[in-house]
């Protein structure tokens, strides 16, 4: 340790905690076997380090000085316990095995991230706990800012984690990065923790806005920390994804707050670096010809971005696209999207004709977007009683706000 | 760590099945629990007879009461339990998906619960009474 320099200061201790919790927090997890423990051995060690540091000066790798330090914290912790408990030493002596932080390489702490990743993610986990726990512990985020993300009651949300945490102690939910052969399947379940987090922000699901950025945010900063730990096609394909509809993100709402269709948005408005990084992204994961879903929806996305005004959108490859995406997950939401580019391919007709086929199967009669898109067309077809049938449908199943506006706007057109 | 596997399978499904068809899946079923014994996974089971020899238990008005039948009327019969000595969740799932049981109906994963704290506890409680 470092004696005679100055110290730093509170605020740089607090930035460091910033920059370095998460990182500490997924090695302390390894190292104690437990969340809780290492919760409380992660906030012990940063209050060490507030009294320390600005007295002795910085040491020369904090983040070891931190592990280390929560580390001891957490064995004398077990220890005063014991003495009340009568556990035996057996669970102290464990974590104090004698391995000097100080020696770690980078690798180590970057796999131990990938770790946390995969637990938080773990599908024998409740969905929503997946996502709560994701943001509390990989993001850290507070119960109380991911309670206002999902507009959940606090409680409620402090109350799934806390569960979620119970079960990986009880169920032995391992602390590991999945086997090869199981690597596959449980990417797949991290991919979508992203992407439900990234879907709240961009389209939140209810209430008065019609996107939250701050949310969208952790989860572009959750894709970019999975690619740079575990770069699979299908984690690209993700990023970009977000990347690019992130990317529309100024455009997509008036200054009033109401939606703007992508015919209708200004292009100018859209983000180019964003563009140019999903683009890239998009491009490596079709190359790796290992892409799945979120790859195929990204090229989808692309052909939107590549297209300098709505009129020269290639709708053909956008059709295309869809075929492919619907044999990979084949759904009644990717089939009715795919009704909606073969109307811009071959005109409303042929695309009123898949979409009232799909409704006929029944899968999509409560979705808003089905009957709004019917309606849609019947109004590019002149049919405008129809029209207007289906926007009141759509009017009596939508959940969002701007939404709503947006349908009693287009329904009040039609008579005009 | 013991995990209880609990094997449904649909009866229904089951009767359509033909003879040599139930034999080659029992076959495969068993040559597996015997990967399992080898290698020091399977820690005990058994197979259950059809529902319909089942009898249930109940707690109603201050007595047993009997009942015909299993306690829970669904689709999906619970068929047998096995019994799995594995590290943890994931050594179990991935034990269990290789098993052909699977095909043929759910496996709910269960980890054992240890009642050694709470044994104790309840003999000290009867020891003072006495």
């Amino acid at each position: 340790m470092n004696n005679n320099a100055t110290g730093p200061t509170s605020e740089m201790v607090e930035a460091l905690y910033r920059a370095e919790s998460r990182r500490v927090l997924a090695t302390l997890i390894r190292l104690l076997g437990d969340f809780e423990l290492a919760e409380e051995a992660l906030h012990d060690a940063f209050r060490a380090a507030l009294e320390q540091w600005p007295r002795d000066g910085m040491p020369a790798n904090p983040r070891a000085w931190l592990v280390s330090a929560g580390r001891f914290k957490a064995i004398d912790g077990i220890r005063r316990r014991a003495r009340f408990e009568a556990i035996d030493e057996n669970a102290a002596q464990a974590i104090a095995a004698p391995d000097d932080p100080a020696t770690w390489g980078n690798e180590d702490i970057e796999d131990d991230r990938l770790r946390l990743m995969f637990t938080c993610c773990h599908p024998a986990l409740p969905p929503d706990a997946q996502v709560a726990l994701t943001l509390r512990e990989v993001c850290g985020l507070t119960t109380e800012e991911i309670a206002r993300a999902f507009l959940t009651a606090p409680a409620t949300l402090a109350q799934r984690i806390v569960r979620a945490k119970t079960r990986i102690r009880d169920a032995r939910i391992p602390y590991e990065v999945p086997s090869p052969d199981a690597l596959p399947d449980r990417l797949e379940s991290v991919l979508r923790v992203i992407y439900l987090v990234f879907n709240e922000g961009y389209s939140a699901s209810s209430g008065a806005t019609l996107t939250r950025p701050d949310i969208s945010g952790e989860a572009i900063r959750l894709g970019r920390l999975l690619i740079e730990l575990l770069p699979e096609p299908e984690a690209m394909g993700l990023l970009a994804l977000m990347l690019l509809q992130e990317s529309r993100r100024a455009a997509r709402a008036s200054p009033t707050g109401d939606l703007i269709l992508l015919d209708e948005q200004d292009r100018s408005l859209w983000n180019r670096e964003q563009i140019a990084e999903g683009l890239a992204l998009a491009e490596r994961a079709l190359a790796s010809r290992r892409f799945g879903p979120y790859t195929l929806q990204a090229a989808i996305a692309a052909v939107h971005a590549n297209a300098p005004e709505a009129a020269a959108t290639d709708w053909s490859r956008i059709v295309w696209l869809y075929d492919l995406l619907v044999q990979v997950v084949p759904s009644s939401v990717v089939e009715l999207n795919r009704a909606v580019a073969v109307a811009m391919r071959d005109g409303p007709e042929a695309g009123l004709a898949l979409i009232d086929a799909l409704l006929a199967r029944g899968d999509l009669a409560d979705y808003h977007l089905a009957h709004s898109a019917r309606a849609d067309l019947c109004r590019r077809l002149g049919r405008n009683t129809e029209a207007r049938a289906s926007y009141q449908r759509a009017l009596a199943l939508v959940q969002q706000e701007p939404e709503r506006r947006f349908l009693e706007r287009r329904l009040t057109g039609l008579k005009n | 760590m013991k995990y209880i596997c609990l094997g449904y399978y649909d009866e229904k499904r089951w009767e359509m099945l033909s003879e040599s068809e139930r034999n080659a899946w029992m076959d495969e079923c068993f040559a597996y629990d015997d990967v399992l014994r080898k290698n020091g996974h399977f820690a005990g089971g058994e197979a259950l007879q059809g529902a319909q020899n089942a009898t249930t238990l109940r707690w109603n008005n201050g007595k047993v009461s009997i009942t015909d039948g299993p306690f829970a009327e669904t689709r999906e019969q619970l068929g047998g339990i096995l019994i799995l000595e594995a590290d943890d969740l994931n050594h179990a799932i991935q034990l269990m998906s290789k098993h052909p049981g699977v095909r043929n109906g759910p496996f709910e994963i269960r980890p054992a619960a240890d009642l050694t704290e709470m044994v104790r506890a309840s003999e000290q409680r009867r020891s003072a009474r006495k």
